[in-house]
């Protein structure tokens, strides 16, 4: 039996009406496919974004599933658990709302009012614009859910109190998205804001003082970072890790790379590197770099004193033949080095600084650079602590602080002896 | 025989020219090389021994081990199972602070490298320390590395491990040129699960069968054997495990 036909004058109406369905179908479909690809320029710049921030550092225990939380960070208050922020629905942010997500980030306030603790950087990520926290937050809500609950902070008496973080905000937080400074050139400005906001660079390269705290006129003037043992140079200081006097391209290299013609990264800043740097893009790490360099200098080394000086004339002729047996085929007789490959001894600022911590701790331990999307084969520096005695690490550590013009001071055995026991992770 | 002037002729200045520019090039070519040679006294190689002196330094030029207790030997060790031990002290499935440190941001590729490397060392073994136990102990340590203790299900070292105790590619370790102090570490640290093997993961399984006093024996009896004739791995496959670990992998 066949289908009754439509009336003739229906025919024309049944065609129009599949028409504007097609046209109509087809419209929403190009509407989904544009929202799709616009969600997935959001995410993919949310994620990079997520990167720049270095989240995953944090919020991930090595190891184990990323952005899950969980990794312990020991500090002088007690030891901080990071929450969990993969998207799932009961311990992590899938309930959160994009509101919640960027009053967290700007103002340092968990979802429920609670105020952070500042081992989230949030006196950082308050300059982070709405639209770049909205896109971070995208891409986190895109992540694999772990289902992990968070662990109780474990804080002693009295820092286990948060009310009393609204003394350390007054002090310490200053709310606030960057404004851009007309001044200078929009490069620099997109280096300000990284830097400050997303990079978070302050909370090691400024000092911080007894109240967990750094303030804002000794910025980027670096410090001991607390429990790691490592120091965080100055990033203003030319005697320290002032940029003042290095290329645009070193630093980059040394940003992105991990590694430069000037010196390497190590401890803390190689996970930096590893985590998030080297997946910055070329533009975004020369503004970096541009802005670095223009930081004004400040401060100055003191002249060593007599002990210093007798020490090191004690030490050195010791320094100089263990130096000459055990560094100089990579560093060179003269500390001159070899490209990304054996950073340069000589005016290496990162040896001669007022603290010896690096330098000591780099003889004792060694360590790899990260291995990098530019650099994935790092040579490593050999650890000493199980060859050479506190005082023939004292002897070399003088000897490479002060040969070659190198303006560092002496250092003694029990400076050496102090650092054996320096975590290592 | 006419001298051959440069004056004489266009063509000839020319190439006079052209020959004098070439020899100065030449010569400022050369002592610019030379220049670089005399500022430049670094003579490490571009090579991976170069790269992974950081490993050396404690684990011997070759990867042949040290008189230390704790620092292994590496060399001539399957590929897959120094892989696997570089992947875990990356990521803090083994923890051993020094080796944590020094691998934390290190690429799987580089890792793979690296492992590569000293599996493919060839160099003696040096001599290990007598170890300080008596011939009972080591009575027992040979039973269960040869033989097992069926009654307990504890196989035979060699079961798994070859009968020359060279392992078998690509993940079983070789158990000779070890000291004793280091086997019973591994041991006792996989049997408390502080070491999480991540494939074949059936050790754990089996040191908890042990007692203190059978991973002394063992440690023992493993460290007094002299070093194999050939020290090479079991190829692939070639030996048919005592337990399938491969259902229990946890990675």
């Amino acid at each position: 039996m066949s289908k009754p036909s439509l009336p003739k004058k229906h025919r024309g109406l049944q065609i129009a009406t599949s028409r504007s369905m097609l046209c109509l179908a087809f419209g929403m479909f190009a509407l989904v496919q544009g929202a799709r690809s616009q969600d997935a320029a959001t995410i993919a710049k949310g994620e990079y974004l997520a990167r720049a921030g270095d989240c995953i550092a944090c919020h991930s225990d090595p190891g184990n599933k990323p952005f899950a939380g969980g990794r312990a960070m020991a500090t002088p208050f007690g030891t901080l658990y990071s929450p969990n922020i993969s998207p799932d629905s009961t311990t992590g942010l899938g309930a959160w709302t994009a509101d919640e997500f960027y009053t967290m980030m700007h103002s340092g306030r968990t979802r429920s009012g609670a105020l952070l603790y500042p081992a989230m950087p949030f006196a950082s990520y308050t300059k982070v614009t709405r639209a770049d926290a909205d896109a971070i937050f995208a891409y986190l809500k895109n992540v694999p859910p772990v289902h992990q609950q968070n662990r109780e902070q474990d804080l002693k008496f009295p820092y286990n109190n948060r009310n009393l973080l609204l003394g350390w905000r007054t002090l310490y937080f200053k709310e606030g998205e960057y404004k851009p400074d007309p001044s200078k050139s929009t490069e620099w400005n997109r280096g300000a804001y990284l830097v400050e906001g997303l990079g978070h660079c302050s909370m090691c390269h400024t000092a911080i003082n007894a109240l967990g705290g750094s303030s804002k006129s000794e910025a980027f003037q670096g410090g001991l970072i607390p429990m790691q043992e490592w120091y965080a140079p100055s990033l203003t200081s030319n005697r320290e890790a002032g940029l003042g006097d290095w290329s645009i391209k070193d630093i980059s290299d040394l940003l992105q790379a991990g590694v430069s013609a000037r010196g390497a990264v190590y401890g803390p800043m190689a996970e930096v590197v590893y985590n998030s740097l080297q997946y910055l893009s070329d533009s975004d790490i020369r503004a970096m770099a541009v802005y670095l360099k223009a930081l004004p200098s400040t401060g100055d080394t003191t002249a060593p004193n007599e002990v210093q000086t007798q020490d090191r004339l004690r030490l050195a002729p010791l320094g100089k033949k263990i130096y000459v047996a055990q560094c100089a085929m990579c560093h060179g007789v003269n500390g001159e080095g070899k490209g990304w490959d054996f950073p340069p001894l000589a005016a290496n600022q990162s040896i001669q600084m007022s603290s010896s911590v690096n330098p000591i701790r780099m003889v004792l331990n060694g360590g790899y650079p990260p291995g990098t999307i530019r650099n994935p084969r790092p040579y490593g520096m050999p650890p000493f602590a199980q060859q050479l005695s506190d005082e023939e690490v004292a002897a070399v550590v003088t000897y490479i602080r002060t040969a070659w013009n190198n303006h560092g001071t002496a250092i003694t055995a029990q400076d050496v002896n102090a650092l054996r026991s320096a975590p290592l992770n | 025989m006419r001298k051959v002037d440069c004056r004489s002729s266009d063509f000839l200045g020319t190439f006079c020219n052209v020959a004098l520019s070439m020899v100065i090039v030449v010569f400022f070519a050369m002592t610019g090389r030379l220049h670089a040679q005399t500022q430049n006294s670094v003579t490490a190689s571009d090579s991976t021994a170069t790269r992974v002196m950081a490993c050396t330094a404690c684990h011997g030029e070759r990867g042949q081990g040290s008189r230390d207790d704790y620092f292994p030997r590496l060399a001539g060790k399957p590929t897959g199972y120094l892989y696997n031990q570089l992947v875990a002290f990356r990521d803090g499935q083994r923890k051993y602070p020094p080796m944590n440190y020094l691998l934390a941001y290190l690429p799987d590729s580089y890792l793979r490298e690296m492992a590569d490397y000293f599996a493919a060392q060839q160099t003696p073994f040096p001599p290990l320390p007598k170890p300080d136990v008596g011939p009972q102990v080591l009575a027992l340590g040979e039973r269960l590395v040869l033989k097992g203790d069926d009654a307990r299900h504890v196989p035979a070292c060699i079961a798994c491990h070859g009968a020359s105790l060279t392992g078998m590619s690509p993940d079983i370790p070789g158990l000779l040129g070890l000291h004793s102090k280091y086997i019973s570490a591994q041991l006792g640290a996989t049997r408390f699960g502080t070491r999480v093997p991540i494939k074949p993961n059936c050790m754990q399984q089996l040191t908890t069968r042990l007692s203190e006093e059978d991973i002394t024996a063992v440690s023992a009896y493993l460290s007094s054997l002299p070093a194999p004739a050939n020290p090479a791995p079991a190829p692939a496959g070639s030996l048919k495990l005592a337990l399938t670990c491969e259902g229990l992998e946890t990675k």
